[in-house]
């Protein structure tokens, strides 16, 4: 490569460089908050301090969810198969809430009780696409 | 070989060449990309199996997919045509950034907006500030950067320059975009679709889905050389070779 060519080269890689460098540096200053929600695993190392919301995400755990009888109030347990927290919430749960399926629950800790005040509750589904009548014979 | 190669990169580099050989090429892929995504949608949309967990709204999918995947594919190899106007000097690798960023950002767009509506019922809601989501909105932002840098310089090539530069100051965002659901909890899920090992996607599903990714590759190919001819043909315009084109015609 010809000496002009070969410098600007080095210039091209310098830019990516400190690119990849400034990236590198914000995402290591915000680190914990890049995650979205605290597993529960998380919440008993580290219990938040404070009174501000926060979210907790894991499995539901299976035979865990109770309804009430007769208003919206829900209350199950989340787990990482490590540790659990108790989560009530009061609302309708999205479609694709199951139990030993994953969920973000976001709302208020108690620190006392290990357990979650929610206001909002997402679904996280897995990657895997398996069609209706298969999963059915292999249930069978 | 290499003298091989060596001479298609200097062809490459010509304009009066390039002109004549897109225009050959135009009609094939534009008829081939539009059937594949044609029959892809269908084949996806009506005769692909119904899932087992997310039922019939899954088959957002087979748009979804292809959109975010070419939308990363555009930003990477504007980053190399960014390194090569940068080495290079090579005039057609500004006018390949300058065509192609706003197919990269439209199809950016499709992406979000059809991940929002496939969130809404999925997942509860139409966005959420995870590290997938905001990665891909930054590289959304990137492009709409690079076209507006177009615009903010007299002449084209410190237009070409600069605009090279921020190209590369965001293809570090690219494999963020990629590792965030490996790196940290988000509400995204993995990828279903691994290059080694197996995929975790059914084949009926699969086909139909990788039907519509070489679709929507190709008819990002077929708009790039319709925008790369138009660009072309804007800065050549006073040209002796242009001139003699269009009186032919």
């Amino acid at each position: 490569m010809k000496q002009h060519r070969l410098r600007r080269l080095y210039g091209v890689l310098f830019v990516v460089f400190c690119s990849a460098l400034a990236f590198a540096l914000v995402y290591f200053a915000i680190k914990d908050n890049v995650n979205l929600f605290y597993s529960p695993s998380d919440l008993f190392e580290n219990p938040p301090q404070g009174k501000n919301a926060i979210r907790a995400g894991g499995l539901v755990e299976i035979g865990s969810l109770k309804r009430a009888v007769n208003s919206l109030e829900v209350e199950f347990i989340i787990t990482d198969l490590k540790k659990s927290i108790s989560v009530y919430y009061t609302g309708i749960l999205p479609d694709l809430f199951k139990e030993n399926a994953g969920v973000v629950a976001t709302g208020y800790f108690d620190k006392n009780k290990m357990s979650l005040d929610a206001y909002q509750i997402l679904a996280k589904h897995d990657e895997n696409y398996v069609p209706k009548e298969v999963k059915k014979a292999l249930e069978k | 070989m290499f003298q091989v190669l060596k001479n298609f990169y200097h062809k490459l580099g010509s304009y009066p060449w390039f002109y004549k050989i897109s225009g050959k090429v135009i009609p094939f892929v534009g008829v081939l990309s539009i059937s594949l995504i044609v029959i892809s949608s269908i084949w996806g949309l009506f005769f692909s199996p119904t899932d087992a967990v997310q039922g019939d709204v899954y088959r957002i999918i087979y748009f979804h997919v292809p959109a975010v995947s070419v939308s990363q594919v555009i930003y990477y190899s504007m980053s190399v045509a960014a390194a090569v106007f940068l080495i290079w000097r090579m005039k057609m690798a500004g006018v390949y950034i300058k065509s192609l960023a706003p197919i990269g950002a439209a199809f950016t767009f499709i992406g979000l907006l059809s991940g929002a509506i496939w969130g809404q019922p999925t997942w509860g809601t139409w966005w959420v500030w995870d590290a997938r989501l905001t990665s891909t909105l930054v590289l959304f932002l990137f492009y709409l950067a690079i076209i507006g840098m177009q615009s903010t310089f007299a002449s084209r090539k410190s237009a070409d320059t600069a605009v090279s530069i921020i190209t590369l100051v965001g293809v570090v965002n690219l494999p963020i975009v990629k590792k965030s659901v490996d790196w940290w909890n988000t509400l995204h899920q993995p990828a279903s679709i691994t290059i080694s090992g197996e995929s975790s996607i059914s084949n009926e599903m699969l086909i139909p889905l990788l039907l519509s990714i070489l679709g929507v590759y190709l008819f990002v190919f077929f708009t790039g050389l319709l925008s790369m001819r138009a660009e072309i043909s804007t800065r050549e315009q006073n040209k002796e070779w242009f001139k003699k084109l269009s009186s032919n015609n």
